[in-house]
């Protein structure tokens, strides 16, 4: 077993070996612009980015010629929400709709829409860390524009309901974006099915490269975008720039892989979390981030209480995971997700995310259980808050000097 | 973030962790920090007759360079008066860890948590 041990998939994962043998010939001998056509180098790349663009289309139910190519899902959202709400603000109005839970590449797009002169509504999500549909709903009006949901949560792996979000926007007439960077391979996406106009993806969530994603574009009824990159016209026209042969042929073959190996691979991935919360369940004083039901099965986010995540961190450094706490940044502020969940700000500062992947093992299961089970007692042996808490006295009644 | 090689040494190898009897008139003790802000110090010091503080221990919740620096400063106030205590300064706890800018804070409670712990000690004889 090779230490220290990846458990971080939601960061980003490894390129599959097979992805990688996929691309390299187009950085050598299928070099071509896609975009000429005046000889072979260029079909050649073209046929590569096209066969890349159905295979993206295949995993989320959709059409090839909904799919437009971008950098990554940041990208893709900022074209989504930016592109989308302009275009309509003249004939809908002007206010948006999202989750204080979002990912900062929707939650900083939407501010920058304010700056814009549009009006936002930032919902609240319940203790378990899924939107309620009645707040939703209570939410929308008359001049809302646009909604944006994302499926799967990065830090706690929640899927909310997109298929009835997609209802009530439709019925509504409101375009529905959903940042669906952390669901591929994950859950079943069925564009042709669920009521979304506009969906992001991101290659190197699942086994893909980075720098490379894509943005379905919804054509019936279609939905219209005003490009937010000029120049040569590529994409429709929705997003200039010359295609990045290599790394698109290399998201359809990661996208290939996750709808044929998905089922499986979730069953593997989900044996693999249940035995590690199983592991840490008889740790006293832990608490579990978000609802375990409607949850991806590569996410574990859990609090474990007196401890604080950073130093939790340096405990476990043969474990590679991310804390909620960011005493890293200047703010203080701890994750601001595990905050509109409800926790407290010392278990927000307590909490590890771990995400297990395509090349996680037992083995190393076994070993995390074992080594975060040491650290813990050790930290706990150095908090003070631990000692209060076996004294018996509650946190919340300390009047303490905050700095 | 990348820790210096003496935030680990501490951090790794804590030195005077644990609990004097805070009830005992000789011990003075300071808790400092707040669950919310991601760190708590607690630092409690046991003077002698003369004056002198013969002992320390630490107990913190928070980051690496939040532990260190408590584990600093106990071995720093031993054998020093509590007058000569409250003279280490942040700064000299900041140097000696090479702590970055953004975790200047941690020297900053530690800083605190002495003199929280030497005013405890003082109101418990009257000063």
């Amino acid at each position: 077993m090779k230490l220290p041990i990846y458990l971080d998939y939601s960061a980003t994962t490894p390129v599959d070996p097979r992805v990688a043998e996929k691309m390299i010939p187009y950085l050598y001998e299928n070099f071509g612009n896609p975009a000429s056509r005046s000889h072979s180098f260029g079909w050649v790349a073209e046929a590569g980015v096209e066969e890349a663009r159905e295979q993206v289309a295949a995993l989320v139910g959709a059409d090839p010629k909904q799919i437009v190519w971008t950098s990554g899902a940041t990208e893709s959202n900022n074209l989504a929400i930016k592109g989308a709400a302009n275009f309509y603000a003249g004939t809908k109005g002007k206010h948006i709709i999202t989750v204080k839970t979002e990912h900062k590449a929707v939650l900083d797009t939407v501010r920058e829409m304010e700056r814009q002169g549009f009006e936002a509504t930032y919902l609240d999500v319940q203790e378990n860390g899924l939107l309620d549909l009645e707040v939703f709903k209570a939410a929308i009006r008359p001049d809302t524009v646009l909604a944006s949901v994302m499926f799967v949560n990065n830090e706690v792996g929640v899927i909310q309901p997109i298929a009835e979000l997609g209802e009530i926007c439709r019925e509504k007439g409101i375009i529905f974006h959903v940042d669906a960077a952390q669901a591929t391979g994950k859950v079943d996406i069925d564009l042709s099915k669920l009521k979304v106009d506009l969906m992001s993806f991101s290659a190197h969530k699942t086994y893909g490269p980075k720098g490379i994603g894509a943005l379905y574009v919804r054509r019936k009824p279609r939905i219209r975008l005003e490009a937010q990159m000029h120049g040569g016209g590529h994409e429709r026209g929705f997003r200039s720039g010359t295609l990045a042969t290599h790394q698109i042929v290399g998201m359809g073959e990661a996208f290939r892989i996750a709808r044929e190996e998905m089922v499986e691979e979730n069953n593997r991935v989900k044996a693999l979390r249940d035995k590690l919360l199983k592991g840490l369940q008889d740790i006293e004083a832990t608490f579990v981030n978000g609802d375990l039901e409607h949850r991806v099965a590569h996410n574990l986010n859990i609090s474990f209480a007196y401890v604080e995540g950073e130093s939790m961190i340096m405990a476990i450094k043969d474990l590679a995971v991310s804390s909620g706490s960011a005493c890293t940044s200047a703010s203080l502020e701890p994750s601001y997700v595990l905050r509109a969940l409800g926790r407290d700000d010392e278990l927000a500062h307590s909490s590890i995310r771990f995400s297990i992947g395509r090349f996680t093992t037992e083995e190393e299961i076994d070993y995390a259980v074992k080594l975060l089970h040491t650290k813990i007692q050790k930290l706990r042996d150095l908090s003070p808050l631990w000692d209060m808490y076996k004294e018996g006295i509650d946190l919340n009644t300390v009047q303490w000097a905050a700095h | 973030m990348s820790y210096s090689v003496k935030v680990i040494d501490h951090y790794e190898n804590p030195r005077n962790v644990g609990s004097l009897d805070k009830d005992d008139s000789s011990v003075g003790t300071g808790m400092v920090g707040a669950p919310a802000c991601g760190d708590v110090m607690k630092l409690q010091i046991k003077v002698n007759k003369s004056g002198v503080i013969e002992d320390a221990k630490f107990k913190t919740y928070g980051c690496g360079s939040a532990i260190a620096s408590s584990s600093l400063v106990t071995e720093w106030v031993k054998g020093k008066t509590v007058d000569q205590a409250l003279s280490i300064k942040n700064t000299e706890i900041a140097e000696e860890l090479a702590l970055p800018p953004v975790k200047i804070h941690c020297s900053i409670l530690a800083e605190d948590a002495i003199k929280a712990a030497v005013a405890d000690y003082k109101k418990k004889h009257g000063e």
